[in-house]
């Protein structure tokens, strides 16, 4: 019965979304008021109707109902609770109805939070996202449903994926699909601005909070999955280029630029036309991440069942989407003015430069994710090649190396007008002091690459010159320096801090490349190795069983300077339900580095091969992700967003041509 | 011609890759070598260095040549489907042990049990350029007249044994 409620509620969300997709659009083309006001009602409704269908299919999972196909496929009566509730986003079916899901919550809070706009932006907003939901409940209900009956029911489940039954799997989805939907409000702004003809600056600052918010959970969507990554595939490795990551990352890369460059729209008015054509690449991006990881067009790590009836779906719903708004944009594109002037040595013109190197990565992982394709396709399925991290390196280094240095720029540099002399005489001692500690902890390190100076100095030259952004802002306030800093806007903060979290992600980046040590040993029982001044003892394996799994359990006794410190217990499980075996890493974390244990295969009774890694400042690499989505979180509580006076509202409206 | 068609011609060209690749199968790779003779050659065995093989004395009967090596994860995973098929079937699996040490090689047989009639040392890897191996393991059927019929390129599965290899041997077995 339950599952009948869920489809139902799902094809009743559908029937809202087709009505809000069409009627409040055409209620703002022609002023009609009341079919205008429909939208936001139908939004509450279609979150409803979504979320009791969600509702439906966790309850599904949580009661172990395995008349449900999806849930005999992807649960287990073993399966503890905690992993039932992530199981539902766990299939295919189930993260699309996440997707969905996100939608209408986004829809819910751009409804709620939105009221000040202008009834014409408002209905234009809501009913593109209402399009969008069409498309993506037509999916679930054509293609994929989620609540499938099966006959007669199975005895018990085939078990969740195990890679999937870990804390980071729980969060992942959700945060990554919060980031890929959140921008589809941003693109929805676009959208809507084009079709009304007014891109201003107002569009920007309505757009701005939308799109930061959006930006805060990729980044910590992809942090996450990147720790899963790190924790849970047992070879210590925390990106690999592989397409399904690639497909989160060009949103981020693109969201990123898409950040800056609403800045200068909303602060100089500049950039319009480029701003609105980024705001659609990002969610386009989006999409065509969904696309590549559910159609099965590429290969990958992830390996999710794949169909191509459902690729051709997502195909023809991507041509409608990001070609219909690519083909609004190039007609509604040349009547937009440029927007203000600036000079060619200003901090709009650094700004637009990142931009720039910003969006030729993200073409540039574009290509090297799709090119195995393309050349199969060219060579009729004959020629079939993988494109691996080395050419990312190759291709991502020199461009982000200038983007990075640009970053100490920006900040420093005026609007509008800027000399390069008076940028030299603010940075220069932020440019030496970097360059010689860059040059010089090789050489106290006995050794480094050209990579470790030029990673070293990029990191320096962002704290430094972040240091030296916060000295010019404040230099023209009176008081202490802890009142000056205090009064800053939040906004302002925000900036910064994300600044430093480049660096410090930078920083782990660099070290752990250049000094992490790994060692693959044979151990038997007593048999020690030394690493990064800690010798490992190996103290054989016990039996072990978890809920659903059993597992030889091995126990690494770290000892420093002969004393114990520490017991690792890296796991070999092997889970009842599919038989999969798993290895679980065991990981001391610290602030200067990790110890990373996981079990390879058993030798022989007592002796087994041992996988050890010493990661240096691997941390950082995360807790620089973490303060870049702080950093967002903090420009989102500014209180500008807060106390946004609807007086402004009608100040910014009357002025602007409707 | 309007500058701002742009996006949406580099969108168009993008979509039509995309819809190329959708009938594409990313897994499939083919081999040039299904329908041509095997590659000829001369290895040291692995268990007496002082003979040598070579494919030209498995001619007229139907054998298996499987890439491995103790090195290799996913050998291991296939390896307990190697043992079990050469003690139910008369078909000899040749191993051609790829890039390893023969002391290694030898150690972990006597240790996971040796499906192989025979292994063959090929310690350079030349032997498996020739046979186009990029990933170990790699398990080619070869028939009566020294030609590759068919590559199963990374572990062999239960699936796979049941549903491809072994009927095309007993197929070949008949030819």
């Amino acid at each position: 019965m339950i599952p009948e409620v869920g489809q139902l509620a799902l094809i009743l969300a559908l029937l809202l979304a087709v009505v809000q997709g069409t009627l409040p659009l055409i209620g703002a083309q022609r002023g009609i008021g009341a079919w205008m006001e429909l939208s936001r009602p139908l939004a509450a409704g279609q979150f409803l109707f979504v979320a009791i269908a969600f509702l439906c299919l966790a309850w599904s999972f949580l009661a172990n109902d395995f008349s449900v196909l999806n849930v005999a496929s992807n649960s287990n009566s073993q399966l503890p609770a905690h992993y039932r509730v992530a199981a539902t986003w766990g299939s295919h079916e189930g993260s699309m109805l996440l997707w969905v899901l996100m939608l209408s919550l986004w829809m819910q809070a751009v409804s709620i939070f939105s009221q000040s706009l202008p009834r014409e932006m408002l209905a234009r907003v809501l009913s593109v996202m209402g399009m969008v939901s069409v498309g993506f409940l037509l999916f679930l209900l054509l293609t994929s449903n989620p609540f499938e009956r099966l006959a007669p029911p199975a005895a018990d489940g085939n078990d969740l994926n195990p890679l999937l039954q870990d804390p980071g799997m729980v969060v992942h989805p959700p945060m990554l699909y919060m980031g890929y939907v959140g921008f589809s409000v941003a693109f929805a702004f676009a959208i809507a601005a084009l079709l009304g003809g007014r891109l201003d600056a107002t569009w920007a600052r309505w757009s701005r909070p939308w799109t930061t918010a959006a930006w805060c959970f990729l980044t910590l969507g992809i942090l996450i999955g990147s720790w899963w990554a790190y924790n849970e595939l047992g070879w210590g490795g925390w990106w690999f280029w592989d397409p399904v990551e690639n497909a989160s990352f060009m949103p981020w890369l693109v969201g990123t630029a898409l950040v800056h460059s609403l800045a200068v729209t909303e602060k100089r008015g500049a950039f319009k036309r480029w701003t609105v054509l980024l705001a659609i690449c990002a969610f386009s991006l989006s999409l065509l991440g969904t696309f590549l990881v559910r159609s099965g067009v590429l290969t990958s790590v992830h390996a999710f069942a794949t169909d191509p009836e459902r690729g051709l779906f997502i195909l023809v719903f991507l041509a409608v989407v990001i070609g219909g708004a690519l083909m609004l944009f190039a007609l509604r594109a040349p009547q937009v003015g440029g927007g203000g002037r600036f000079e060619t040595v200003s901090r709009e013109s650094f700004l637009l430069a990142n931009n720039v190197l910003l969006i030729v990565a993200a073409g540039s992982v574009l290509l090297g994710t799709l090119y195995p394709l393309v050349l199969d396709a060219l060579s009729g399925g004959q020629t079939k090649i993988s494109v691996g991290p080395p050419y990312f390196e190759a291709v991502f280094v020199p461009l982000m190396s200038p983007m990075v240095f640009l970053m100490g720029v920006g900040p420093v540099a005026r609007w509008k007008q800027a000399t390069l002399p008076e940028l030299w005489t603010l940075l220069r001692w932020a440019f030496a002091v970097s360059l010689v500690v860059a040059v010089l902890v090789p050489l106290a390190a006995g050794g480094g690459s050209w990579g470790l100076r030029l990673g070293l100095f990029l990191a320096l030259w962002i704290l430094a010159a972040t240091m030296v952004s916060v000295r010019e802002r404040i230099r023209n306030f009176r008081g202490a320096v802890r009142e000056r800093l205090a009064m800053q806007p939040r906004a302002w903060w925000g900036m910064i801090l994300a600044h430093l979290g480049v660096a410090v992600f930078i920083a782990g980046v660099t070290v752990v490349g250049t000094y992490e040590t790994e060692r693959d040993v044979r151990m038997a029982i007593g048999d020690t190795v030394e690493m990064g001044g800690h010798v490992f003892r190996f103290d054989g394996t016990t039996e072990a069983t978890g809920p659903n799994y059993r597992a030889a359990r091995g126990t690494v006794t770290v000892l420093r300077d002969g004393r114990e410190v520490l017991t690792l217990h890296p796991e070999k499980r092997t889970y009842n339900a599919s038989g999969m075996a798993m290895t679980e890493a065991a990981i001391s974390t610290g602030v200067l580095g990790d110890l990373y244990v996981s079990l390879g295969e058993p030798i022989d009774a007592s002796t087994w091969s041992v996988r050890v890694y010493h990661k240096p400042l691997v941390t950082w690499i995360w807790a620089g992700c973490v303060l870049m989505a702080f950093g967002g979180l903090l420009a989102l509580s500014d209180r500008r967003y807060r106390l946004r006076s609807s007086q402004r509202q009608r100040e910014a409206v009357a002025t602007s041509p409707a | 011609m309007n500058r701002f068609l742009l996006p949406f011609g580099i969108f168009l060209v993008l979509l039509g890759f995309l819809f190329v690749g959708l009938k594409l199968n990313p897994r499939e790779v083919p081999s040039p070598l299904i329908g041509k003779p095997v590659p000829e050659f001369t290895l040291p065995q692995l268990h007496e260095p002082a003979q040598a093989f070579s494919p030209q004395s498995m001619r007229g009967r139907v054998w298996l040549l499987n890439v491995w090596a103790s090195w290799c994860v996913s050998c291991r995973d296939e390896h307990p489907l190697l043992v079990e098929f050469a003690r139910s079937n008369p078909v000899a699996i040749i191993g051609l042990n790829y890039k390893d040490k023969p002391d290694d090689a030898r150690a972990w047989l006597a240790q996971l049990g040796n499906p192989y009639a025979l292994s063959v040392s090929d310690r350079d890897g030349r032997v498996g350029i020739d046979f186009g191996v990029y990933g170990v393991p790699e398990t080619f059927v070869i028939d009566k007249q020294g030609i590759i019929r068919h590559k199963q390129i990374g572990a062999v599965t239960a699936d796979a044994l049941r549903e491809k290899i072994l009927p095309l041997i007993r197929e070949l077995e008949q030819g």
